[in-house]
């Protein structure tokens, strides 16, 4: 196992090459770049055996790898905000022909107004395009996640495709120590791609055909089970990868949960600083945890709730307006397991870090002590909004 | 006899009937008689990737398909884009001996919406990356698999339906866009036309097609009785009528040299195209010299590209 100092972004396209990815295709988006960059270096160089793309779009980017993917080749795509929306048809596409693309997601936010800063609402608006959805808290959890993503969407259960959340600029472009694993240990773990089904004029299939009003419900629901049961084989490989690599993943990561009646609820790089907030609120003797999402699709339901143990109160923080919703998706998706499950608990959304907007440890310990009131005729509150 | 031969081999060689019969296709379409002829000189070692439209719709009701070749339908706009994506796999799965090296036609097929429209962004990129992929247009000259409505390569004049004629209103009030053009100016080995009326032109198309290595393109006029209001049994009698009034020209351009492959001696009147058609039965005299104007031009500057590129 190497530890180096290295940008995450480039930490990324090094575990891709770990993965020994086939066709690389991708269009630049900041604050994606630099891994795409990285790759296309070390195919320039030799050292990755691989194809690069410079597709003219994202759309094509996406559409690219699903026609290699479905020719038997591992691909990787890498996009942020805007991009992703440019691929938005597809996304369903891929995840419908069940193509194991992977795809690292550097979240920014969507326009307008242009930001090229982090937050979740590229990934919230395209949450239901039938991929497995992961996110990261830190660099190395960005190396590892990608990875397990190629050993999850390519086993024989799953033939999914899976995006890697990691956060814009606060992930992707600092420098961290990371553990990279040997590419030998990576290739016990991670066999080359063997294709169930693809394009082979040895064996012609049929992809993409159309479906009629008495098949689509059929084809749409085989779909739906393969993503639900997905979660199993997430479980596996995740356990899997730990014991090889010493670093074990679940699919609900929780911090001080022990002794806790309050937690927060959330996803992504935002979490380090909550941890920060717990801890000093621990030294001032208030038992505070963290229930972080690293699975959001298929949701974690029954991890979920086995999180819970104590709590009585959930601070539920998300990066992305709720566009007209009730409540931000994750929220959403919580209250509707307490009320379904009759859970007895209090939940309250807050909206924070949109647009790459900074959130300190201090703002998320005030939410816990001081909990602000809900926005005039609404049921969340925007943390820092200035009228 | 040689012609005769090749008529045979392609014709009634039961083993390159590659898109199978028992498709959904209207009564007299030319579109699917020209992927037909296409995949018999193609052959079996190809994969095909096609749009959204017509022929994908009448060849692939799950779970039903009358493909007996390896197979893609994506999405309308990224055929081109798919097409790269399988020739980049083969490419790096023959280069690492994940797959047996042999010469695999990677061709993807989409209408004239889906290319001279919607798809042209993809195609562009394509073109310009040099991928060997065969790329055919199957122009039927309107979006007929949502009901007939115009495209860039509507002709001038034509009633669609969102181009109806009307008191203020010709029909279509533009001209084709000059796909064929659009593919040259990218600089690929090959360029062609073909119509599937002229079928050793469109075989011999393909053939040199399939050779190249590197992009080709090929535009072919897919006569549509359904959308163009004509009888069934005229569509090939119709595609011979395009090509020798020139409003339909056969030619190639190899390496940049524009060459016809099919000169008639004379021209007929475009009139005799246009009369019988019931998307042009609204033209007055006057806009029927119009078309027969620029058609005349369109001719001669096609001649003269042929004469200035000549090695």
């Amino acid at each position: 196992m190497k530890r180096k100092g290295i940008e995450v972004s480039k930490a990324i396209a090094e575990a891709a090459k770990l993965a020994r990815v086939e066709v690389v295709s991708a269009y630049p988006i900041t604050p994606q770049t630099h891994i795409v960059e990285h790759l296309a270096e070390l195919v320039a160089n030799g050292e990755l055996e691989a194809v690069y793309l410079n597709v003219e779009s994202e759309h094509s980017a996406l559409s690219a790898c699903v026609g290699a993917a479905a020719t038997g080749a591992r691909t990787f795509t890498s996009t942020s905000a805007q991009g992703l929306e440019l691929m938005h048809e597809i996304l369903f596409i891929t995840s419908s022909l069940r193509l194991p693309v992977v795809m690292v997601l550097v979240n920014r936010a969507l326009s307008a107004p242009l930001s090229i800063w982090c937050d979740h609402s590229d990934v919230m608006a395209a949450r239901d395009c039938g991929w497995i959805m992961l996110f990261c808290e830190n660099g190395q959890e960005a190396v590892d996640s990608l990875i397990m993503a190629y050993r999850i969407a390519e086993d024989k259960r799953v033939l999914l495709p899976v995006i890697v959340n990691v956060d814009g600029f606060t992930l992707s472009h600092v420098i961290e120590p990371i553990e990279f694993p040997e590419q030998d240990e990576v290739d016990r773990f991670l066999p080359p791609y063997e294709a169930l089904f693809k394009l082979d004029p040895e064996r012609p299939v049929t992809f993409g055909a159309y479906g009629m009003p008495e098949i689509y419900t059929e084809a749409k629901y085989a779909q739906e089970m393969a993503l639900v049961s997905s979660k199993k084989v997430i479980k596996e490989v995740m356990e899997e990868f730990g014991k090889r690599f010493g670093r074990e993943y679940k699919v609900v990561e929780t911090y001080n949960m022990e002794n806790s009646k309050v937690a927060f609820v959330s996803c992504g790089s935002i979490n380090e600083n909550i941890k920060t907030a717990i801890d000093l609120l621990k030294k001032d003797g208030l038992d505070v945890g963290l229930i972080s999402l690293r699975l959001f699709r298929p949701f974690p339901s029954e991890e979920f709730l086995e999180s819970l143990k104590n709590v009585k109160r959930l601070i539920v923080v998300e990066r992305s307006m709720p566009q007209g919703a009730t409540n931000t998706p994750i929220f959403n998706e919580i209250c509707a397991l307490i009320f379904t499950r009759k859970l007895d608990l209090t939940v309250e959304n807050y909206i924070a870090g949109l647009g790459g907007r900074d959130v300190l440890p201090q703002e998320f310990l005030e939410l816990v002590v001081n909990p602000p009131e809900k926005d005039h005729g609404r049921e969340y509150k925007v943390l820092g909004v200035r009228g | 006899m040689k012609i005769l031969k090749t008529l045979e081999k392609y014709m009634e060689d039961p083993s390159l009937e590659l898109v199978a019969s028992g498709h959904r296709a209207c009564q007299g379409c030319a579109e699917v008689l020209a992927l037909r002829m296409a995949f018999k000189v193609l052959g079996k070692n190809t994969i095909v990737a096609m749009a959204t439209g017509c022929m994908e719709i009448i060849s692939t009701p799950l779970p039903i398909t009358c493909w007996r070749l390896p197979w893609i339908h994506v999405a309308f706009e990224n055929t081109a884009a798919v097409a790269s994506g399988i020739e980049s796999a083969i490419r790096i799965l023959m280069a690492k001996g994940k797959i047996d090296k042999k010469w695999i036609n990677v061709v993807g097929v989409a209408g004239d919406g889906g290319t001279s429209d919607i798809g042209l962004q993809a195609l562009s990129g394509a073109l310009e990356r040099g991928h060997r992929l065969i790329y055919i247009c199957l122009d039927n000259e309107a979006y007929m698999n949502t009901g007939v409505q115009r495209s860039s390569s509507t002709p001038y004049g034509a009633s669609t339906t969102t181009s109806p004629p009307g008191k203020k209103s010709i029909g279509q009030s533009t001209w084709k866009k000059d796909m064929p053009k659009i593919a040259v100016a990218h600089n690929i080995p090959y360029v062609a036309t073909a119509c599937p009326s002229y079928p050793f032109d469109l075989f011999n198309k393909l053939k040199k097609a399939k050779e190249k290595d590197g992009p080709s393109y090929i535009h072919i006029l897919s006569v549509c009785p359904t959308g163009w209001r004509i009888p069934s049994e005229m569509a090939i009698e119709y595609g011979r009528l395009a090509v020798r009034c020139g409003m339909f020209p056969l030619y190639e351009v190899e390496d940049g040299v524009y060459k016809m492959t099919f000169k008639p001696d004379t021209l007929i009147p475009v009139e005799e195209y246009i009369k019988g058609q019931g998307r042009f039965r609204h033209l007055t005299e006057k806009e029927i010299k119009e078309i027969q104007q620029r058609v005349n031009s369109e001719w001669e500057k096609l001649n003269k590209l042929c004469e200035i590129t000549k090695p």
